[in-house]
Order: C-alpha cells, then sequence, then structure tokens
C-alpha cells in the first residue's frame, strides 16, 4: 500500500478534506460541529491551561496503515528540523508543560531523534511520550536498541496495536504486522515496560479496525490482557481507546467503502457533552514539522493551524498567549466527542 | 415503498412512541435496562443478540447488532460460532419434530 500522496489521490489535499467535510447542505443528517455545540448551549470551544506539547517530528513511516490520518509511509520525507527542535526544547524549558508527547511518522526513524529526547530529558518537562508503531524495532538492526534507549531516558511508550489477534491488525496495518508487533512488545517487557516496574510504563493504544466506534476502554483493556498475556505471556500498562478521524486515510476508506455518511451520522448520535471539558485540544500545543502550532494532530493534517495573534511558530509560544483562546473546530471533531470520549491519552470521560 | 425493509427505519425506531407515547416508555426503559451488563456482561448479551437476530432473521436487528458486536471487539470466530450455535439450535428443532413424525407414521401404518 502507498500513501496517498503518493498515488496523487485529491484526498491527500488537505483543502479538497475539509471542503468536503465543511460543505454546506452536505451531508443531511450531519449538522456542523459548532452547531451541535450551540444546542447544547455552548459558544465556542476554548483552550484552557497548556499541559502538553504534541510534537510531530516528521511524516516518514515503515508502514502504511489503511487508517492513517497522517498519510504517513515510506515516501514522505518531510521531518523537523534540528533548529526547530531546539525551538520545542526551549518552550519546554519555560517550565508550562507537563508532558512532551513526540509522534509522526515513526518518529524513532528521524535521525535527530534520540538526541531530541535527550536534550527533553534535561528540561523540566515531567513525562516524555513517544507513540511508537513496534515494528520499527525490527525494521532496521540499528532500532534493535530502542528499549534500552526508552528506559534510559524514563520515556513512556505508547504502541499501537488495534487488536490481539493477526487477523484485525495485519487487516489494517499490514500483513505480518501482529506477529512483529507481539515480538517488539516481547522486547519492551524483556527491558520492564509493562511490567510494574516504576518509570517504565507501556501503553496499547487501540483504533477500531473500520467504521465504527471503539468499545469502553476498560473493557477491551481487561480483554487485550487476558488474551495478551495467555496467548503470548505480554504484559502492559493502560490500553488508550481512540476513534477514528475522518481525516486523510481514514477518511479515503470511509468514502470509498460507503460508509462516511453512517460513520459520521453514529459520532453524532453519540454526542457526548460531558467530554468537552477534557477534549486534548484545550491544553494541547500541537507542533508539526515545520514548527507551526495546532489545535490538535488531526487540525495539523487538515492544515487548520491556531488562530492567535503573535503566536503562530513554536519559537513565539507563549502560555499567558495560549490561555482562553478560540479552538478551530470541525465535523471531524465529532469523533473526540462521541460516547465516552477519545483522545491521544485515550477515553476522555 | 420501494422495499418492505429500509435501513433508515431503524434510526427511526423511537418514532413508534408517536402513536403509544405509554407503551413505547416502558419498552424502551425496559429494552435498556435488559441489556445492561449484570450476571452476563453486556458483550455477552450483545452476543445472544446477534444470533437471535439471526433467528428470527430481523435484518434490523442484524444490522444494529452485527456493528455492536463489532464495535465491542468479539471476533469474527465468535460471532459465526453465535450463528452455528442458533443454527444449531434452529435445525435441531425442526429435526426433533421428526420424532413427532415417526410416531404418527407408525400410528397409521399396519
Amino acid at each position: 500500500m502507498k500513501s496517498l500522496r503518493a498515488i496523487n489521490s485529491k484526498w491527500s489535499d488537505p483543502e479538497v478534506q475539509v471542503r468536503f467535510l465543511e460543505r454546506e447542505g452536505a451531508h443531511e443528517h450531519i449538522p456542523f460541529f459548532h452547531s451541535k455545540l450551540q444546542d447544547h448551549g455552548i459558544g465556542l470551544l476554548k483552550t484552557d491551561r497548556p499541559s502538553i506539547l504534541q510534537v510531530n517530528i516528521g511524516y516518514q513511516c515503515n508502514q502504511t496503515c489503511k487508517h492513517c490520518h497522517v498519510d504517513a509511509g515510506p515516501d514522505r520525507k518531510e521531518k523537523m528540523s534540528e533548529e526547530i527542535m531546539e525551538d520545542c526544547i526551549r518552550a519546554l524549558e519555560t517550565g508550562c508543560f507537563e508532558m512532551l508527547d513526540i509522534t509522526g511518522g515513526a518518529p524513532e526513524m528521524h535521525s535527530g531523534f534520540r538526541r531530541f529526547v535527550a536534550r527533553a530529558a534535561s528540561t523540566p518537562v515531567a513525562e516524555i511520550v513517544v507513540r511508537s508503531n513496534l515494528t520499527i524495532l525490527m525494521a532496521n538492526p540499528v532500532y534493535a536498541d530502542l528499549p534500552e534507549f526508552f528506559k534510559m531516558y524514563g520515556v513512556r511508550v505508547c504502541s499501537s496495536l488495534p487488536f490481539y489477534s493477526s487477523t484485525k491488525t495485519d487487516r489494517q496495518r499490514g500483513e505480518g504486522v501482529f506477529m512483529k508487533s507481539i515480538k517488539a512488545l516481547k522486547m519492551l517487557n524483556a527491558v520492564g515496560y509493562g511490567m510494574g516496574v516504576d518509570g517504565l510504563r507501556l501503553d496499547l493504544v487501540y483504533n477500531p479496525s473500520g467504521a465504527f466506534c471503539a468499545a469502553p476502554q476498560d473493557q477491551l483493556e481487561k480483554e487485550f490482557k487476558s488474551v495478551l498475556e495467555k496467548d503470548y505471556g505480554i504484559y502492559f500498562d493502560r490500553l488508550l481507546t481512540i476513534n477514528n478521524v475522518p481525516v486523510s486515510r481514514f477518511l479515503d476508506f470511509l468514502i470509498e467503502s460507503g460508509n462516511f455518511e453512517d460513520y459520521l451520522d453514529k459520532l453524532v448520535q453519540n454526542f457526548n457533552p460531558a467530554t468537552l471539558a477534557g477534549l486534548m485540544c484545550r491544553n494541547t500545543v500541537s507542533v508539526d514539522w515545520q514548527g507551526r502550532l495546532f489545535d490538535c494532530d488531526f487540525n495539523q493534517m487538515l492544515q487548520l493551524p491556531k488562530q492567535v495573534e503573535g503566536m503562530d511558530h513554536i519559537r513565539n509560544f507563549s502560555k499567558e498567549k495560549f490561555r482562553d483562546k478560540k479552538i478551530i473546530t470541525g465535523r471531524h471533531c465529532f469523533a473526540c466527542t462521541a460516547g465516552l470520549g477519545s483522545s491521544c491519552q485515550g477515553a476522555v470521560v | 415503498m420501494d422495499t418492505y425493509y429500509n435501513p433508515a427505519d431503524l434510526k427511526k425506531f423511537s418514532a413508534i412512541a408517536d402513536w403509544d407515547k405509554n407503551l413505547a416508555e416502558k419498552f424502551f426503559a425496559w429494552y435498556g435496562e435488559v441489556f445492561k451488563p449484570g450476571e452476563l456482561t453486556a458483550r455477552e448479551k450483545s452476543l445472544i443478540a446477534l444470533a437471535v437476530a439471526h433467528t428470527i432473521q430481523c435484518p434490523y436487528c442484524i444490522d444494529a447488532y452485527t456493528q455492536d458486536a463489532v464495535e465491542r471487539g468479539t471476533t469474527e470466530k465468535q460471532m459465526m460460532e453465535a450463528l452455528h450455535v442458533a443454527a444449531a439450535i434452529r435445525g435441531g428443532a425442526s429435526l426433533v419434530h421428526g420424532v413427532q413424525m415417526m410416531e404418527k407414521a407408525k400410528k397409521i401404518s399396519m
């Protein structure tokens, strides 16, 4: 499978995606997100206190997953410069972030990844999270020592694993990915990750493998733990459920498979106003490879930047300017407000 | 009406209250209570519903409980096994009447 960009699909263009999602008069049963907020007596969704700096250091990946909202893949060359990484470090040094969340692509493929983690570890940030696709640990011998590297800096590892069986996992992420992921998890367990060792937290990330929402996080976590332990002797800490957001490749899948209207309708029917207080966009600063700021990684992929005067780049980030500002929303936001809610940190309520 | 079954009608289920609010409210309250986790988990109840949906051959129920089962992480093999249980009971119910058939045939035969 190739990225949408590699095959010149129109859905690789963020403008085309936004135009489709936000068409006036289209999608008969799907309201605009801001209209739904108004129905619940909520005006604008606004930012709160910044606590998470989520940095997307590049779109290159060794996998090409069917649901990827980044449209990541081996062909993507966009990557953050060392200079912008240093801008991120300076933002961390202000002490206003509790967490650095490093994502991609496969962030480990960035040549400056290890230096970035080491530099971040010397800042006041309390927690460094790396979003790892697991198979990268076996993609090349140069990545085989990553578990030890993560351990050295007390990195929390968030690993994608859409299901505890090969059928669903491979269907979403590629042939053979499940068994490679199992081997990678064993490597992480072997150095203490997921084994109850303080500071070595291993979380799994569950994305539904199709046009449906995630089941309750606690229920799925019990099943994942039970099956992975029984069948493979694998241990982890928490399962984080994330609903697929209709952006990029997942949007393409929804449209091509005739599921778009039904999926969006389901998200709308399950709109839960109790999720609004805990949405990640309220306390996250999302930074793209060029240093530009967004309310979340999904807005980043739709090229919907933050609209805060004097704060368009991580270089000029300030926590005072961040607070109480309008969050850019669209119909894609219904994925985060459905049911128990969805975020990069799992269910919201 | 183009077809007897319209997928869009499933979303209008609650409209049955338009003609009898009292009974509809009682039904939906009871229905909601039935599917709450009890001695059986919500997932087990969902799987029973999926099997029964096939036995009564209700397309709305098959649609709803297939979606529900997949969302709950029920595997494809588990779903198919549940269907075979339903089908086995259904098939068995036909075959067990064969005893009645045989008794009757014996009775009227010399």
